[in-house]
């Protein structure tokens, strides 16, 4: 007689735990039910979010580098996981490739990104780029695991934090990807992954006054409608492509800041 | 010792202290009766015009085009034609001799433009003629230098022209912010349709003159003006690539919400409520300057204005004491007079807003200081304003006054400075100020604004980078960064 196997219930990943939706729906994607995750959902991610922003941000350029090249090593420790869970093998290795090469990026961005400026005075004046704070991202449908990865990182490397809505029709990677989060060093709440619609979760993101930026390359639906929601803030919107590697991807989710300061004795 | 039993001479003691008037010639400028629009390097005559005033006695200055969506399509259209008849193509090098032109010329005819902007815009001459002017040159003298270097600004992402851009300025710094946005604009390529703002619309139509005298060729910039009604125009006009505008957040979120979908590029440069937080090493006198020129510069119509004062409570007496008696000796009035500090409020609406909420937080139980102060009859005026006792709730704590009001708040730590400091939905710039340098920097990073000015305040310059965060707006005017919204790429 065959070993009856233990099937997996499909959470969401917020704050670095695993709830179940508050609506307590789900809707089926690859042949699994997956948590349909609702405004209150959203709501909890965006304010575990805000809550993990800024000792993300406060990290050390370094520490962080280091957290998410950890991610990297999770993601390969499941390689043959996540395989199943996408195109195949090539799309894992290019998924971590990627994440390396953005951990690389944590310590570089201020001097390739700011610097000091000459000013015709008696003043030292100089420019940083700095996280814009909280991030959404609605992930592209395909490549599933990929394309996640691909929106993921430049916020995340810059000191945002992000709460993600992973790809409708195949989700299953985003959820895997999360379980891999949760053991690596990524403080809880800095990723914040979502399952669900993106018609219904997307205008909530774009509508919600705590989130500074959006990424809705990924949306399936009304980008426009979202994009006329973003500016009830003044978001910052990001029409990221699914399969792009550049450290001007990071600069979409960055601020400038500029600093004077008198010179004398 | 000889001098010592000279007799002492006589010397008349003048009785009254008050300044004479020293006011500046305005027989430099000579102002038509009536302007058109800027298009294609002709005047096109305009169907209905409105009269542009001088707020300091009212007195009517001239006749202006109010621009139609018709109006607004064909200088758009002018600005293809120009982009794609050759500037675009120019080399960088050409375009930047093209900049340099303009730059010697206001540098040339700089005291005419003062007291044109001072007359039209209200503001007091020796900041037109020591700041507008100096920096507005400056402007375009830096980008100049770009044109022809953007390879290396931007390296191994082959920079290029986005086309036409559609520009719309305020009225704080009319002439100012039109070099802001025209002179990174045609370094990297770009033609322009600018819209000054309604009520300072005459330095912009006279820089018109300096593009004939610099041969700009035909089109490659276009001035249409008239109220926000021609501004909705050229934010829907079709066949603009990009729009730039500065103002306020709220016009911002419209513009913003009108290009969604289009996929125009477009950076906003909007509101502040900027915090300037005195600890109680600072060095007082400094610091008292710092404050009065990051409030009442310019009438406090400054988007960067410090219109929150956040005061340590252990120096908040002598601190609010040196900051009154400071007012007491700004001279508001005429601003075309060489000794005005503070000139004239730009409009009679904005006099209004600044009424409405300074009554606002008298009745919000804020405690109001106005220093004596003699206004002119004629005119829009308003005495600058210090508010204590007020509470962060409150309207005038909150709002956006652009006027010459402060608001005094206190703190008891650094923690709680930033707190209250960033608890705003704007994010535009911030002060700072303390003898110690590592409070400095622990503060610039924690505050949530583009710009930190640390010990001084409201300083400016071409090569740095100006702009907000959060509701103040995206994109940077200024330095490398300000060519950034100018530019398309390779992905």
């Amino acid at each position: 007689m065959s070993r009856l196997p233990v099937k997996k219930t499909y959470k969401l990943f917020i704050g670095g735990a695993f709830p179940r939706s508050e609506s307590g729906r789900t809707y089926e994607a690859e042949g699994q039910n997956v948590a349909r995750g609702s405004r209150k959902d959203v709501r909890d991610a965006v304010r575990a979010a805000r809550g993990a922003q800024s000792g993300w941000a406060k990290a050390t350029a370094y520490n962080r580098g280091q957290v998410l090249y950890r991610v990297a090593e999770m993601v390969e420790a499941r390689a043959d996981e996540f395989a199943e869970l996408c195109t195949g093998r090539d799309e894992v290795e290019r998924a971590i490739d990627r994440i390396v090469w953005y951990a690389g990026w944590a310590d570089k961005l201020p001097q390739v990104l700011g610097g000091s400026n000459p000013v015709a005075g008696p003043y030292f004046n100089f420019t940083v780029p700095e996280p814009t704070g909280v991030v959404a991202v609605l992930a592209p449908d395909e490549p599933p695991l990929l394309g996640l990865a691909t929106r993921l990182l430049p916020p995340l490397v810059g000191g945002n934090a992000v709460v993600a809505v992973a790809s409708e029709t195949r989700p299953l990677a985003a959820i895997e990807l999360a379980e891999a989060l949760a053991t690596s060093d990524v403080p809880g709440g800095v990723v914040n992954l979502l399952t669900g619609r993106h018609s219904e979760l997307g205008p909530v993101l774009a509508s919600h006054m705590d989130v500074n930026a959006i990424d809705i390359g990924g949306a399936n639906g009304d980008a426009p409608e979202l994009e006329r929601l973003a500016a009830d803030n003044v978001k910052r919107v990001v029409h990221g492509r699914a399969d792009v590697q550049s450290p001007w991807e990071i600069a979409s989710f960055l601020e400038l800041k500029t600093v004077w300061h008198p010179m004398g004795q | 010792m000889a001098e010592i039993d000279k007799p002492q001479r006589e010397v008349d003691v003048p009785g009254d202290w008050t300044y004479a008037s020293a006011p500046e010639s305005r027989d430099i400028v000579h102002i038509r009766d009536r302007y058109g629009y800027y298009v294609g390097g002709e005047w096109l005559e305009p169907a209905e015009t409105y009269e542009t005033i001088s707020p300091r006695d009212e007195e009517p200055l001239a006749a202006v085009g109010q621009a139609t969506a018709e109006d607004v399509g064909r200088a758009v259209a002018a600005a293809r034609t120009a982009y794609a008849d050759g500037w675009s193509s120019l080399p960088g090098s050409e375009r930047a001799k093209y900049l340099f032109r303009i730059a010697r010329i206001l540098q040339e005819r700089s005291r005419e433009f003062a007291v044109l902007e001072s007359l039209n815009g209200g503001k007091p001459i020796k900041e037109s003629r020591d700041v507008d002017l100096p920096l507005a040159a400056a402007h375009f003298f830096y980008y100049a230098g770009w044109a022809d270097k953007l390879e290396y600004a931007f390296p191994n992402r082959r920079p290029r022209p986005v086309g036409v851009a559609g520009q719309i300025i305020p009225w704080n710094f009319p002439l100012l912010m039109l070099a802001w946005k025209v002179a990174p604009a045609l370094a990297c390529g770009n033609t322009v349709v600018l819209k000054p703002a309604e009520t300072t619309p005459l330095t912009a139509l006279l820089f018109c003159d300096v593009l004939r005298q610099a041969e700009l060729p035909d089109g490659v910039v276009n001035i249409v003006t008239g109220d926000g009604r021609t501004g909705a125009a050229l934010v829907e006009s079709e066949d603009v690539d990009k729009i730039a505008f500065t103002g306020s957040t709220e016009v911002g979120k419209e513009i913003q919400r009108r290009l969604a979908g289009t996929g125009k590029r477009l950076t906003l440069e909007l509101g502040g409520k900027a915090a300037n937080i005195v600890f109680d090493d600072a060095a007082l006198d400094q610091a008292v300057e710092g404050i009065v020129n990051g409030i009442y510069f310019n009438q406090g119509h400054v988007c960067c204005a410090g219109s929150r004062l956040f005061v340590q409570e252990s120096i908040y007496e002598p601190l609010v004491a040196k900051l009154e008696r400071r007012l007491t000796t700004l001279r508001v009035g005429d601003p075309l007079d060489k000794n005005s500090d503070v000139g004239a409020i730009n409009s009679a609406a904005q006099l209004e807003k600044i009424r409405e909420l300074v009554a606002s937080g008298v009745e919000e139980g804020a405690e109001i200081y106005q220093p004596p102060c003699v206004l002119p009859e004629k005119g829009y005026w308003f005495v600058p304003t210090v508010f204590t006792n007020v509470a962060q709730s409150y309207r005038i704590a909150q709002e956006e006054i652009f006027g010459p009001v402060l608001s005094v708040l206190t703190f008891r730590t650094p923690e709680e400075a930033l707190e209250k400091a960033n608890n705003t939905p704007y994010g535009l710039s911030a002060g700072v100020w303390t003898e110690k340098g590592s409070r400095i920097l622990w503060m610039a990073q924690r505050l949530r604004a583009g710009v930190v000015w640390a010990n001084t305040f409201n300083r400016f310059d071409p090569g740095s980078p100006f702009g907000g965060y959060k509701e103040s707006g995206f994109g940077r005017e200024g330095g490398r960064h300000g060519l950034e919204p100018y530019l398309r790429f390779d992905e």
